[in-house]
């Protein structure tokens, strides 16, 4: 494996803040060297169909990223790859990664003969698991590099060899073993390393996984993206019926100290973002949105107001009880407390979306280095010398707020990886 | 240069299986190209070493690669762009995969594609770019929490860094504060500002040269080395009308206020971080709904940081210890009337001031009125640390009245909205939570009523067409000397932030980077975040200058627009479209050219009526040329549509719906445009009068939520299709023919339709009467 000729910034993660670390930082002239677990860059931005409060598509914005990657000889990536371990200090970290094998080589042309004859199907988790894909995939069709991957977790193998045998370009390598290997010369080191959406079925009287029609606000994303497991139509799981009526729990998980004692700072202007896509793509629908405090801070205020406008979204202060399957139906009970009416009450609904909060990485999965962590997994601010954080790995926060900590990141680790 | 063009087709992924590969190299050799092969792999390694062995044994230095997207395999046909022009014709994505095999519509569009690259590849020319000395200096203006931040950071990089504070001192808002915000975990207390430490930081930093009580009279030139004039305070002459920028004032529309200075001070800088700050709102204007100003003891949450820093908490009529304080959340924010956002940091700023009220005395007890309480992410544990205090309580719900005593303190009126019942509350000292405004709006103005784009007046001119109102800017702290306006563009309520969710450092003056509150209310430790970031963006400013390269979002381009000047007609449109404000103009109404400024869009171009713009690989006549290649089909059952895409947003939706194998109509050829911003009107007319029955532009989102990189450009391409109309009225046809759609990059699922409908809507106007022409 290639090793940098030169003193490289390493990012750990690629989603839209190490993307925008490794961009930033390699555009003032700097070697970069990005390390993404996935097969494909753009981490969770990726899945989303829209941004608030413009709701245009996040792919507008990595599209353009990638295209800076694409072209800047500073940047070299290394996708299903994950830091092992770190040595050395600032200025001259040793790091080993260890590569998972994607199975298929860079003679891919993305021709898909291998997906016709693959006989296995895998739990699609760019979907959450609301479709299958073949073992050999395709991660979305807007992945970057465009290139398959197969899933070793559902793929035969050798014994069936079918995707060996007609890709004419040599492009599979069933027999493709994980490899690790070192990397020298790393002057710092930037965490990016996200989050994952707070497990669901934890929070037992959401009904999450037990009732039907119960999903979260990131399948929510996936059932309005065009390339989403209904071609973008927004229907519900158990029946594919067009919802009509349907609510939104906010500060699922979020602001409870048996869960996720902090605010996850997005889910406020998310659920008004995806109740836009509801009442835009089901005209004839209604939302109702439960909350404790409706944050929408700064200029988001805008968007708020916009939304209020709309009749038929309304907003309930007020605490979700329990959430249950309606009887015989594959209706939704919701039971909750109207604060400012002072009752309790039960509505119906097609369909219920948890506005599920942002989990820090390190609580699925403890990271390489003597990181400080604070309470919750996310990643302190300061650090020993030369290890910076960025993006939702140091707090919780949007698009805009990430990509501002990552080009300030990636400054300060020029600094300490150059200056020195 | 000498055309030396070599054609590869691949004819791997369907594309040998759906075409005549024989007939499209037949097509191709017509132009005479040195090599035309076709290769059955052609981004494997024997394909890409077939090229590099023709580039280096026939000297190919024009390479027509008709394979892949693109978009895709980039890393393998990388030949070096200062020796080698490559154009990718797409026969995979926009062709095979979206059409029928083995069809003769699919084998006339594939050629004209093949001949249309062709064509682009013979008049691109290799890029010469333009490289000026930079000087590596950062202009900080103002000297607050994000202007210290960056300019350290700055010279903790290697580079110098220039700092002008208007004021005597550097620190601004921060060192009134008595505490600030918790900004590392645990998240609980407050603590005090470490400002003096980053002012002594400054100021012993040797590569950092501080001038307070200055401002920046001046800036001129572009990106790499603009040219500043700073004035102190005391060398200010009243503002007279602009005279050191004539040249501009007599040739643009607008003359505004300048300000003048008897002893002017001048240096270079390559790029600027615009930290002007915040002011709190005038409190003076709420005087009716919390009766500031009429009740001695109702303050701003400004004022009564600073009587805590003094260590005054006490009530000011008559300086008795506050034993109740009141804090009103959103007083005139939220509120149209007022601020209509949210500042973001008052409801944190009001727990941290609850607590001064508590530390200051045990016995004492704090009221919060709020309506939403936002303390997002971790500053949620503060929100929780302060629940926990016994002597604050938090209300929700709003003020209805507040009357004064005879003892001076306040009685409120409020209305309790969880308990669903009235309440009153006396309080020795309320605190108004008033919100920021950016330092943009001027004084006498309100963020809620400020002109669209450039802050300024509008004023009322006679001229021949009677009477017409224009806007003049007020310059605030730039004081640039560009063409379009003394300041940048602000978006909404003052606010010159980005309006890019992903890019949230883009500006509309390239190489000028806002930070801190004066871009969107933020606080400390957010501003500084922000400010370093906008300190990484002006040195990055610096190095692509350096080496002639654009910056964001074109990234690396090297090319730049250059202008025929003796065709040019003075018609000022380049000047007056151009979404960066990178063109001024000479005294004899020509375009004064700043490549550095530039962001290569190519809006002028598309703009130029006398078509005198173009780039080294990109112009009004490639595109034309490659107008005239199409095969116009007689068949008048089968219209013809040019597509003129959106290479940014609109090409890759193209290239998804072809992975998704989304069949699409025969009917259109897509040509590539940089933005729709660089659509000239000729290429419509040369389109058409060459017998193509429409043309459909596809490109960006514009308007409020505008998604088009170049800000303006999709724009830009509306209003000039609004005025095609008197040449297709010349032409005698249907202004039906020509239309735009805005196509986000993601809904590719829609195309079809688009496609289709607009194929129908043609087929409905009929034959275009130029064909067989």
């Amino acid at each position: 494996m290639a090793q940098p000729a030169k003193k490289a910034i390493l990012v750990i993660g690629g989603g839209i803040s190490g993307v925008s670390v490794a961009v930033e930082a390699a555009e003032a002239g700097y070697n970069v060297i990005l390390v993404e677990k996935n097969p494909y860059l753009g981490g969770r931005v990726a899945q989303h169909y829209r941004y608030f409060p413009k709701l245009c598509p996040p792919y507008c914005g990595l599209e353009i990223n990638f295209r800076r990657i694409k072209q800047n000889p500073n940047i070299s990536f290394y996708t299903l790859s994950e830091v092992t371990e770190i040595s050395g200090s600032a200025g001259d970290f040793n790091v080993k990664i260890r590569q998972f094998p994607r199975y298929v080589n860079s003679k891919c042309t993305c021709c898909s003969r291998c997906v016709d004859v693959c006989p296995e199907t895998r739990v699609n988790e760019f979907n959450f698991g609301m479709d299958t894909t073949k073992a050999i995939y395709l991660p979305h069709e807007m992945a970057f590099p465009m290139k398959y991957a197969i899933d070793d977790r559902y793929c035969k193998g050798a014994e069936c060899g079918k995707c060996v045998e007609v890709c004419k370009y040599d492009a599979i390598e069933l027999d493709a073993k994980e490899t690790s290997f070192t990397l020298n010369n790393i002057g710092s080191i930037v965490f990016a390393t996200g989050w994952n959406l707070y497990d669901m079925k934890k929070v037992d009287n959401l009904g999450f996984g037990r009732v039907k029609n119960v999903i979260t606000n990131m399948m929510m994303e996936r059932l309005a993206a065009p390339n989403g497991p209904t071609d973008g139509k927004i229907e519900r799981p158990s029946d594919g019926k067009e919802v009509k009526k349907v609510a939104f729990v906010q500060c699922a998980g979020s602001r409870d100290e048996n869960h996720l004692n902090y605010c996850s700072a997005i889910c406020c202007m998310s659920s008004l973002k995806e109740s836009t896509y509801i009442r835009e793509k089901n005209p004839d629908s209604q939302v109702s949105i439960f909350y404790i405090d409706l944050r929408t801070p700064g200029k988001y205020e805008d968007f708020l107001k916009k939304v209020e406008k709309d009749e038929k979204i309304k907003m309930i202060k007020g605490k979700v009880a329990k959430i249950e399957q309606a009887s015989a139906s594959d209706d939704v009970i919701v039971t909750f407390e109207d604060v400012i009416n002072m009752r309790k009450m039960e509505e119906r609904f097609d369909m219920v979306v948890l506005a599920a909060g942002m989990e820090a990485q390190t609580k699925m999965k403890s990271l390489p280095g003597k990181l400080q962590l604070e309470a919750n997994g996310f990643i302190f601010p300061t650090q020993a010398e030369g290890i910076y954080s960025a993006g939702v790995a140091k707090k919780p926060g949007d698009v805009t707020s990430s990509v501002q900590d990552a080009t300030a990141s990636a400054l300060r680790a020029i600094q300490t990886a150059f200056r020195k | 240069m000498e055309n030396k063009v070599g054609v590869y087709i691949c004819t791997d992924c369907g594309i040998g299986n759906s075409l005549d590969i024989q007939k499209l190299q037949e097509a191709a050799e017509k132009y005479n190209p040195v090599i035309c092969k076709s290769h059955p792999f052609l981004c494997s390694q024997d394909g890409v070493n077939t090229i590099k062995n023709d580039i280096k044994e026939k000297g190919i230095n024009k390479l027509v690669i008709a394979a892949c997207s693109m978009r895709v395999n980039q890393d393998l046909f990388d030949f070096d762009p200062l020796k080698y022009v490559t154009e990718r014709v797409n026969l995979r994505e926009h062709v095979v995969w979206t059409q029928p095999a083995n069809n003769e519509n699919t084998q006339l569009m594939a050629t004209d594609y093949l001949k249309m690259g062709i064509i682009r590849a013979q008049k691109a020319e290799i890029p010469e770019p333009n490289i000026s000395g930079v000087e590596r200096t950062v202009l900080v203006i103002g000297g607050g929490i994000a202007g210290i931040s960056s300019a350290l950071s700055v010279a903790e990089a290697g580079y110098k860094a220039i700092l002008v504070e208007k004021s005597e001192q550097l620190g601004g808002h921060m060192r009134h504060m008595h505490k600030v915000f918790p900004s590392e975990p645990p998240y609980l207390e407050s603590k005090p500002s470490d400002i003096e430490e980053k002012i002594r930081a400054v100021e012993n930093n040797p590569n950092i040269t501080v001038y307070t009580n200055s401002i920046v009279t001046g800036t001129e030139g572009e990106p790499g080395m603009f040219e500043i004039t700073i004035c102190s305070n005391d060398k200010l002459v009243s503002s007279s009308e602009s005279s050191d920028s004539a040249e501009i004032a007599k040739s643009g529309p607008t003359r505004y206020k300048t300000p003048e200075c008897s002893e002017p001070k001048k240096f270079k800088v390559g790029a600027i971080v615009f930290a002007i700050g915040w002011k709190p709102y005038d409190a003076s204007k709420l005087s009716e709904e919390y009766d500031y100003g009429k009740f001695a003891n109702v303050v701003t949450n400004t004022e009564f940081e600073k009587m805590a820093k003094k260590g005054e908490i006490k009530r000011p009529s008559d300086g008795k210890p506050v034993k109740n304080a009141l804090f009103i959340q959103c007083a005139g924010q939220r509120d149209k009337k007022h601020l209509p956002y949210c500042s973001s940091i008052c409801c944190m700023s009001s727990l941290k001031q609850a607590k001064y009220i508590r530390e200051a005395n045990s016995d004492a007890s704090a009221y919060i009125i709020y309506q939403q309480m936002r303390t997002p992410g971790l500053y949620e544990n503060f929100y929780k640390s302060t629940q926990d205090d016994e002597g604050i309580f938090l209300i929700k719900g709003s003020v209805l009245e507040m009357s004064e005593e005879n003892d001076g303190s306040i009685s409120i009126e409020i209305d309790n909205s969880l308990l669903g019942q009235k309440m009153i509350v006396k309080a020795d000292l309320v605190v108004l939570a008033t919100g920021m405004v950016t330092n943009m709006v001027p004084d006498d103005m309100q963020p809620n009523n400020l002109t669209e784009e450039f802050i300024g007046n509008i004023i009322k001119k006679e001229t021949q067409d009677g009477i017409t109102e224009e806007l003049v800017p007020i310059p605030v702290a730039l004081n640039l000397k560009y063409r379009q306006g003394p300041e940048m563009p602000h978006l909404k309520y003052g606010f010159p932030d980005s309006h890019f969710i992903c890019f949230p450092y883009e500006t509309r003056r390239t190489g000028i980077y806002a930070a801190g509150a004066a871009k969107a209310p933020m606080d400390a430790a957010e501003s500084e975040t922000d400010a370093v970031g906008a300190a990484l963006k002006a040195i990055q400013c610096i190095e692509l200058t350096a080496q002639g390269k654009s910056v964001h979002p074109r990234s690396g381009d090297m090319t730049f627009p250059e202008f025929r000047l003796e065709t040019c007609t003075q018609c000022r449109r380049c000047t007056v479209e151009c979404p960066f404000g990178a063109l001024d103009e000479k005294p004899d109404g020509t375009p004064l050219e700043h490549p550095d400024r530039c962001r290569r869009c190519g809006t002028c171009m598309g703009a130029c009526p006398q078509r005198i713009i173009s780039f080294k690989d990109y112009s009004v006549d490639m595109i034309s040329s490659m107008l005239k290649e199409i095969d116009v089909p007689d068949d008048e059952d089968f219209p013809l549509i040019v597509g003129f895409i959106c290479e940014n947003d609109a090409y890759p939706a193209f290239d998804i719906a072809g992975i998704n194998g989304v069949q699409l109509p025969p009917n259109f050829r897509l040509i590539r445009v940089r933005c729709l911003g660089s659509v000239n009107l000729v290429w419509i007319t040369d389109a058409l009068s060459k017998g193509v029955d429409g043309v459909l532009l596809i490109g960006c989102k514009f308007g409020d939520d505008y998604q088009c990189h170049f800000i303006k450009g999709s724009q830009m391409a509306n209003e000039r299709l609004g005025k095609v109309q008197e040449t297709l009225d010349r032409l005698m046809l249907e202004a039906e023919r020509i239309d735009q759609v805005q196509l986000p990059i993601n809904e590719y699922d829609k195309l079809p339709e688009i496609l289709n409908q607009f194929v129908d809507k043609i087929k409905e106007i009929g034959p275009n009467p130029f064909k067989g022409f």
